[in-house]
């Protein structure tokens, strides 16, 4: 069967809305953190599929695509901080079970 | 992707990725969903290489497959307890509704491509890709790459502070 865009941007459909789906489900912060990657690299393979089958004159799409991991790298390191600030004070990493202010 | 075996290849790999992709979210043990997570950027880098993206692929493998995910397994190390069994739970309460959404959403997303599909020409570009990238970077988008790296900077410093305490 041939492989065109419709193929490339179904499956990056399908990965974002795995990801969502784990965002919204789980209930872990390093499961949440797992699931925004994904959902970030479902975005990436978005660019890589449009630079390469839409008739783009240079490579702009994979210069966004070196822009958006530079972005998701310092999100996860900033996350990581976070996460471990929360550990430090709660001393959980449930969302549920962070829930009082100024604590 | 013309050929039948870049055809195959595409699909081999979008079945690895989409299993890795829901054992993050189905394994009950952390660590596994890490190492599922390895899985999954690692066939995406193999999907950048099929379209003709080699230096994506190169800095997919470094970033993410390397350094995130090892960044993640050293954070599940250092907040958890010794047993590593049922740390990674779903939320059995909200699950039925997330799953109407998000089926929903995809439902919408693949009506929308299949039917509305974008004229998918391939232009067959030059083999190398890093010398076009380099001259796009160091060129019109300039600017961009100044900013991620202050960007960057911002991030370590703030990730430092944030993690140690700006008063220790």
């Amino acid at each position: 069967m041939h492989v065109g865009l419709t193929q490339v941007l179904i499956l990056s459909a399908l990965l974002f809305c795995i990801g969502l789906y784990g965002i919204l489900v789980k209930r872990n912060l390093f499961a949440i953190l797992m699931c925004i990657e994904i959902m970030l690299n479902a975005v990436n393979i978005n660019f890589a599929a449009f630079n390469y089958f839409l008739p783009m004159p240079d490579l702009s799409g994979q210069v966004m695509m070196i822009f958006s991991i530079t972005v998701a790298a310092a999100e996860v390191a900033v996350g990581l901080a976070i996460i471990f600030k929360i550990y430090h004070d709660f001393k959980t990493v449930n969302i549920d079970k962070i829930n009082n202010m100024k604590g | 992707m013309a050929d039948t075996m870049a055809s195959i290849i595409f699909y081999i790999l979008a079945i690895i990725i989409v299993v890795a992709a829901w054992g993050i979210i189905y394994c009950k043990n952390l660590v596994h969903s890490a190492l599922s997570m390895t899985l999954c950027f690692i066939a995406i880098a193999g999907l950048y290489a099929l379209m003709q993206a080699d230096f994506l692929a190169a800095v997919q493998i470094m970033i993410y497959a390397g350094t995130v995910v090892i960044l993640i397994a050293l954070g599940i190390m250092m907040t958890r307890r010794i047993s590593m069994d049922r740390t990674n739970m779903p939320e059995r309460r909200y699950m039925i509704w997330t799953a109407l959404i998000t089926g929903g959403l995809f439902t919408c997303l693949g009506i929308i491509f299949i039917e509305y599909p974008l004229a998918s020409v391939n232009v067959k570009p030059e083999g190398n890709t890093v010398d076009a990238i380099a001259q796009l970077l160091l060129g019109k988008y300039m600017l961009s790459f100044e900013i991620a790296a202050v960007l960057l900077l911002a991030a370590m410093i703030g990730a430092v502070v944030l993690a140690k305490g700006a008063d220790e």
